[in-house]
């Protein structure tokens, strides 16, 4: 096929390449350089999208993000379909297919017509608000009205291309590379100051690349040539081009939505066999930021002003100069200004016919006007176009006299034959990022427009404050740039403004609505928004009903709620609504813009936090075993965690059962690593934990154990678990699983606001240990010749812990019991988790050891009545609701948190909610955890609701259902029989009792024979695992890597508390460590020969890094040289470090953390704590060459898997963690 | 997605670094049983949330775990600064000027 409107000559495409393309099934051809848009206007196609609400067709009408009526969907297949596509910003590429996602079942056929005529009927302006108000009527309109309207809709399949999102710093960003955003880039550029350039289009240059104008002499393009010259060649500017600043939003934080890879094909090509990224956010922290966003050309408001052939004036100009596409043969324009007649004249140029340029003005007479006018153009004075007629395309236009003041009709109406009008009203500033705080634009009168308010930070430059000649534009952008930079802290050498010929323009008339010589409730319809088929007479109609705010007029119209958020029609819509209400444009006001300037898709948005990365999941040390062992896991809070282990042809309710019997007759073992641990030290630790536990911990011996209850300070349970007092000074808090961070965070909280005086460190210890749960009369005998700790009851009573060995590596025990079994928890350091799991299992073997889940674990647990917090409990329930008297301390001095609270007379009352036991009448039914309890059998509605269950199972050990429960006054209850309605209809009884079903006596916990032996002998020495030795293998590049990852593991780690402020505490830390104590916040100092490191984590927190096996030395030698208040803690076995180096580490930095990693920002010896992908890391640049992420054990996992993600495009290498077996030390 | 300095990292850091701890300067009474249900149920929940200048407290929770004071226009989000505890200015609670959004 030809191209029929393809000028021979001129333009930006590549006239030597052809790229076919498919528009609605249909095959046309196109150039490299063109848009979808230009193409489809190159072959003629008039038609490109049926309306919203009257099914009109509809034809391009401007070229670029204001572009209201070619939405296209893009996309060969299901999986890479983009809707909300604009043609006019869409590049051309070779197999390109897109359609109109509305027009059914073509945008051809007149069969949607019909259904339009009918809907324009059912659909009168006010429809939302009419409609809303019967949501029955909506309900059955909405699926066929989204159909013929046209939404588009969302791929129904997996999205195969990848999306990242890149953190980026800069001083000033410039938003627009039109003559004004490069101007300001060059003097910012020169400043020395980071200069970050966005522009949405496909190559910079904005107006310029469609201009007639001279700079320096020579065609303006060349200067644009010029200037991107000297910018890429600055390592202080980066320019993205394809990007769209899409949001502003507080503080200098602007979202680019870079397009990759759009121009190139449907789906991101596979360079090298590589995954290229297809559309990348960068989230901008710009201290500056230069809105050169320039102008849209408003059209004029006149009848039949969507026929296709109805063009805005500049898209003419652009079509023609760039695209070198005349997308008509004779042409009218209509205009009230003298910019617009470079349109006419660049048709003429082309040798197109111009049958005239109708000016409103009486009498215009700038230089475009006499150009038009020597080269024998016709042009009307004192006239509009007020009416345009034809179907598929325009056919002619009626011209009349027309008084804009008295808005009438003013003279006899002259038909003039042509294809094609153009018009302009004026130009409209690009305001809508300034807007995205909130702050309103501000009306001009001298430019008939909005400019940007006041916005901290935000400097506008050019077209965008009414600059709006060339040399405006340039001068201001060189001005403005060097502006932002200075107010950085950056000068740079004057730029001198280049030559640009003046033009002398004359003044514009201002001009929205056209009269027609019909009333405008009588005249054909005047489209205001093309996109939502607003017409002027809906305006004047909703003002008419009343609505006089703009943005009532908005909902009750519609008016700029397309995706196009009214570009072209916002202003003309508030201009009528003005003229109607007989009040100036800045009275009525102009609605909010809010993110994002032009739609973006989700993967963009989502970036790599999706699928597996979606959120941090978090491993123990025993990982890998539980995945070989073939576990079903569950999610608890970020952590993975075995809910059970079938085995083959077990489904799981077997698999708990059997699970649950092992444990009550046997031994069984839970990897119970994910329990919250907080390492406490300090003279006051004792009374802190009186403060913030409702129990009394004053006589707490050494070598003791106590569970705990925490209360927020209105009384209710946040939060429980088991302390052990280490030392006088030192205690070892166990939380929740998912309370961990929650509790620390609270203790942190209370200690800094309320109580900075009592002497205390908090230190988190979760992932230093790993915790072995062994369960089960036999546990004893089990663990007693791995062992050198007295197991007997005398030595090492229940709720006491001893310290000692198993299997060889150093280990603390708590007799702890959370199943009611006797139970041995064994802590060791993480790293030699494995060994000494393995080591149970090869000796278990004989008793049956069994690993159990976190629903056996539940099973279990309920079975003895001992409540999980968020579960048996909701944020409402007190210690007494549950029965747990025994655990609050009455007596104690301090007025601990939760006491006052629960003092006030509703948590009095008799009539509370109290935990209570549910057996079912029938033993064969659980029932449902949440079911509501009502006192009587028969359903009548309403029913007083007095409860629900709260933990519901079936218990393998007694043989029935069973279940917790929270019941209005239940403990006054026992022996009554309740009923619980299920949805179905049938109803459960069940008896209310005491909530311990097993063992009430407590004698299970020291069940089981007496055993002998306590040699501690093993076969072989203990290995050890690093975080991210099961991920060995992993990231193996093809070609070149730009990022090595390595695992640098087995570092002795401590952390260091104390008064930095105080000389004697630094003098002692110099005396142990041979290294003086950082004190600056942020500092980095290390002996890279003797593997030691410290680093400054706050004013009294500091990291240290020592050799292998040195941590324990290092410890006692801290210990022996500091005095008074400090802490140290070994989490060895809690942290890993990862060394990052490579050409591209830096660039998969800024893809994870928001912290500016730029070397200006972060020389080598600094250290930050910051976020890292969704996990927190310390950063640190030991060298120039490479840096150190110091990841806790438990995300190392998700943090390799994020790099090796992020890595791919530049090629990645792993060198993974080890492990070691010291019996083979060649490995 | 605002910045925030933290005056003990002495650097000015992502939103993301840190989490909101409320409203500053909420005094637990000092004896907790002396207080009335009225004047405990105050300190409890009654916050003034105003329009405006507003104290409050955020932890940089990624990175020093200090706990420090921000003054902030809850209208504008402009940040008057940041100050380590109880060394803040005392502002008048909503004193800045908000528009009418
Ligand atoms: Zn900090």
């Amino acid at each position: 096929m030809t191209q029929p409107n393809r000028l021979g000559i001129g333009g930006r495409i590549d006239r030597s390449r052809k790229f076919a393309f498919r528009f609605n099934g249909r095959l046309y051809e196109g150039h490299p350089g063109d848009t979808l848009a230009s193409a489809l206007l190159a072959n003629g196609v008039d038609v490109v999208a049926r309306s919203f609400k009257y099914a009109r067709p509809r034809g391009i009408c401007a070229a670029g993000a204001e572009e209201p009526n070619a939405i296209v969907e893009i996309g060969a297949t299901e999986a890479t379909r983009v809707p909300n596509v604009r043609a006019t910003q869409q590049a051309l590429y070779d197999g390109l297919v897109a359609t109109s996602p509305n027009g059914w079942p073509s945008v051809d056929t007149d069969l949607m017509g019909a259904v339009g005529t009918l809907a324009g009927r059912f659909l009168p302006p006010g429809f939302y608000y009419k409609t809303l108000l019967s949501p029955t009527l909506w309900r059955r309109a909405e699926p066929a009205l989204r159909r013929a309207a046209g939404l588009g809709r969302a791929p129904r399949e997996r999205d195969p291309d990848l999306y990242d999102h890149m953190n980026r710093h800069c001083e000033v960003l410039v938003i627009g590379a039109g003559p004004a955003g490069l101007a300001a880039a060059l003097s910012a550029g020169r400043s020395g100051a980071r200069v970050i350039v966005a522009d949405e289009q496909e190559e910079m240059g904005g107006s310029l690349l469609d201009a007639r104008d001279m700079i320096d002499g020579r065609p303006a393009l060349d200067w644009v040539t010029a200037v991107l010259a000297e910018l890429s060649a600055r390592d202080n500017v980066v320019l993205l081009p394809r990007t769209t600043a899409n949001g502003l939003h507080d503080h200098g934080f602007v979202t680019l939505h870079e397009r990759l890879t759009d121009h190139l094909g449907a789906s991101a090509p596979l360079p090298d066999g590589r995954n290229a990224v297809r559309s990348r956010m960068h989230r901008v922290r710009a201290r500056r930021v230069v809105l050169a966003a320039g102008t849209h050309e408003r059209p004029l408001v006149y009848a039949g002003n969507d026929v296709p052939g109805n063009f805005v004036a500049g898209a003419l100009s652009t079509y023609l100069r760039r695209y070198a596409v005349a997308p008509g043969r004779q042409l009218v324009l209509s205009t009230n200004n003298d910019h617009a007649y470079r349109a006419a004249l660049d048709w003429a140029d082309a040798g197109r016919e111009v049958v005239a340029i109708v000016d409103a003005r009486p009498a215009p007479d700038g230089d475009l006007v006499s150009e038009a006018r020597a080269r024998g153009l016709r042009i009307v004075a004192g006239s509009a176009v007020i009416e345009v007629r034809g179907g598929r395309r325009i056919r002619k236009a009626l011209v009349a006299p027309i008084d804009p003041v008295a808005f009438r009709v003013g003279g006899p109406v002259e038909t003039l034959a042509c294809d094609t009008v153009a018009s302009s009203g004026g130009y409209s500033p690009v305001v809508h990022l300034s807007a995205h705080t909130g702050v309103r634009p501000v009306w001009r009168d001298d430019l008939q427009g909005f400019v940007p308010g006041e916005v901290p930070g935000l400097l506008s430059a050019g077209g965008v404050r009414g600059r709006w000649t060339l040399a405006e534009a340039i001068a201001d952008g060189l001005a403005v740039g060097c502006a932002a930079a200075r107010e950085t802290g950056f000068e740079g050498p004057p730029t001198a403004a280049p030559e640009v010929a003046p033009l002398r323009e004359g003044a514009m008339l201002p001009l929205y609505q056209v009269p027609h010589v019909e009333p405008p409730m009588r005249a054909p319809k005047q489209f205001v928004d093309l996109q939502t088929d607003v017409t002027a007479a809906a305006i004047e109609l909703a003002t008419r009903e009343g609505f006089e705010s703009i943005e009532h007029v908005k909902r009750y119209t519609g008016m700029g709620f397309g995706t196009d958020q009214g570009k072209l029609g916002n202003l003309n819509g508030m201009a009528i609504a003005a003229r109607c209400l007989g009040q100036p444009i800045a009275r009525t006001g102009t609605t909010v813009f809010r993110p994002n300037y032009t739609p973006v898709t989700f993967g963009a948005i989502a970036g790599r936090h999706c699928g597996e990365l979606f959120e941090p999941r978090r491993v123990t040390a025993l990982h890998a075993w539980h995945v070989e062992r073939g576990a079903v896991f569950e999610p608890v809070g970020q952590w993975l965690r075995p809910r059970h282990y079938p085995r083959p042809g077990e489904d799981m309710a077997a698999a708990v059962r059997r699970e649950c019997l092992a444990v009550r007759t046997g031994v069984g073992i839970l990897d119970a690593s994910t329990l919250g641990k907080i390492d406490l030290q300090g003279r006051d630790a004792r009374e802190f934990l009186n403060r913030i536990y409702t129990n009394a911990w004053s006589q707490l011996e050494v070598g003791r154990a106590r569970y705990g209850l925490m209360c927020r300070d209105d009384g209710m349970v946040m939060d429980d678990g088991v302390t052990a007092c280490l030392g006088e000074q030192h205690f070892h808090m166990t939380t929740t699983t998912g309370g961990a961070a929650a509790v620390l965070d609270w203790l942190e909280m209370w200690h800094q606001t309320e109580w900075p005086d009592l002497e205390v460190y908090f230190n988190s210890v979760t992932d230093h240990w790993a915790v072995l749960a062994l369960n089960g009369p036999k546990s004893r005998e089990l663990l007693a010749p791995l062992t050198d700790i007295d197991l007997a009851d005398e030595a090492f009573g229940f709720m006491e812990w001893r310290t000692g060995k198993v299997a060889g590596v150093p280990a603390r025990i708590f007799r702890i019991s959370f199943t009611g079994e006797r139970a041995y928890e064994i802590n060791v350091q993480a790293d030699c988790a494995m060994h000494v799991w393995q080591a149970l299992f090869e000796r278990g073997a004989q008793f049956g050891l069994t690993p159990y889940g976190t629903e056996a674990m539940h099973v279990l647990r309920a079975e003895k009545g001992f409540i999980l917090v968020g579960q048996d409990t909701d944020g409402s329930v007190t210690p007494e609701d549950l029965g747990m008297q025994w655990c609050v301390g009455r007596r104690k001095p301090f007025s601990w948190v939760g006491r006052r609270g629960l003092a006030r007379p509703e948590l009095q009352r008799p009539d509370r909610k109290h935990l209570v036991g549910l057996k079912p009448r029938d033993p064969a039914v659980v029932l449902d955890e949440g079911a509501q309890i009502v006192l009587e059998p028969e359903i009548r509605i309403p029913m007083e609701m007095v409860g629900h269950v709260t933990s519901s199972y079936f218990s393998p050990t007694l043989g029935h259902g069973f279940a917790l429960a929270l019941v209005r006054g239940g403990r006054e209850r026992l022996g009554e029989t309740v009923y619980l309605p299920r949805a179905d209809g049938r109803v459960d009884a069940a008896e209310i009792v005491r909530p311990v079903f097993y063992d009430p006596e407590g004698a299970r916990q020291n069940a089981g024979p007496e055993t002998k032996g306590r040699d501690g002998v093993l076969a072989r020495r203990p290995a050890v695992e690093s975080a991210l030795a099961h991920r060995a293998g992993a990231g193996a590049a093809r070609g070149p890597v730009g990022l090595r990852i390595e695992e640098l593991p087995f570092a002795g780690q401590l952390v260091l508390r104390g008064r930095g402020e105080d000389p004697a505490f630094a003098d002692a830390v110099e005396a142990a460590l041979g290294l003086a104590l950082p004190r600056t916040p942020l500092q980095f100092v290390g002996e890279g020969a003797r593997g030691l490191s410290l680093q400054w984590v706050s004013p009294d927190e500091w990291l240290i890094l020592v050799g292998r096996d040195e941590a324990e030395a290092t410890e006692q030698r801290l210990r022996e040289s500091l005095a008074g208040h400090f802490a140290v803690v070994n989490v060895s076995g809690g942290q890993t470090v990862l060394r990052l180096s490579g050409a591209r580490a830096r660039d998969v930095l800024m893809k994870s953390t928001p912290y500016d990693v730029d070397p200006r920002n972060f020389p080598v010896g600094k250290a930050v704590g910051t976020v890292f992908a969704k996990a927190t890391v310390q950063l640190r640049r030991p060298s120039p060459e490479c840096w150190e992420l110091v990841v806790r054990r438990s995300f190392a996992d998700y943090v390799l898997r994020w790099l090796l993600d992020a890595g791919e495009e530049y090629g990645v290498a792993f060198v993974s963690g080890r492990s070691l077996n010291e019996d083979s030390p060649s490995s | 997605m605002f910045q925030l300095y933290c005056p003990v990292c002495r650097e000015a850091r992502a939103e993301e670094e840190f989490r909101p701890k409320g409203e500053a300067r909420i005094i637990r009474p000092p004896v907790p049983e002396a207080a009335s249900d009225e004047e405990w149920a105050d300190y409890l929940y009654f916050r003034t949330n105003p329009k405006g200048l507003h104290t409050e407290q955020w932890v940089h929770a990624a990175g020093c775990r200090k706990i420090f004071l921000v003054v902030r226009d809850t209208v504008s989000h402009e940040v008057a600064g940041s100050w380590a505890l109880g060394e803040a200015p005392v502002v008048v609670e909503g004193a800045a000027e908000g528009d009418s959004r």
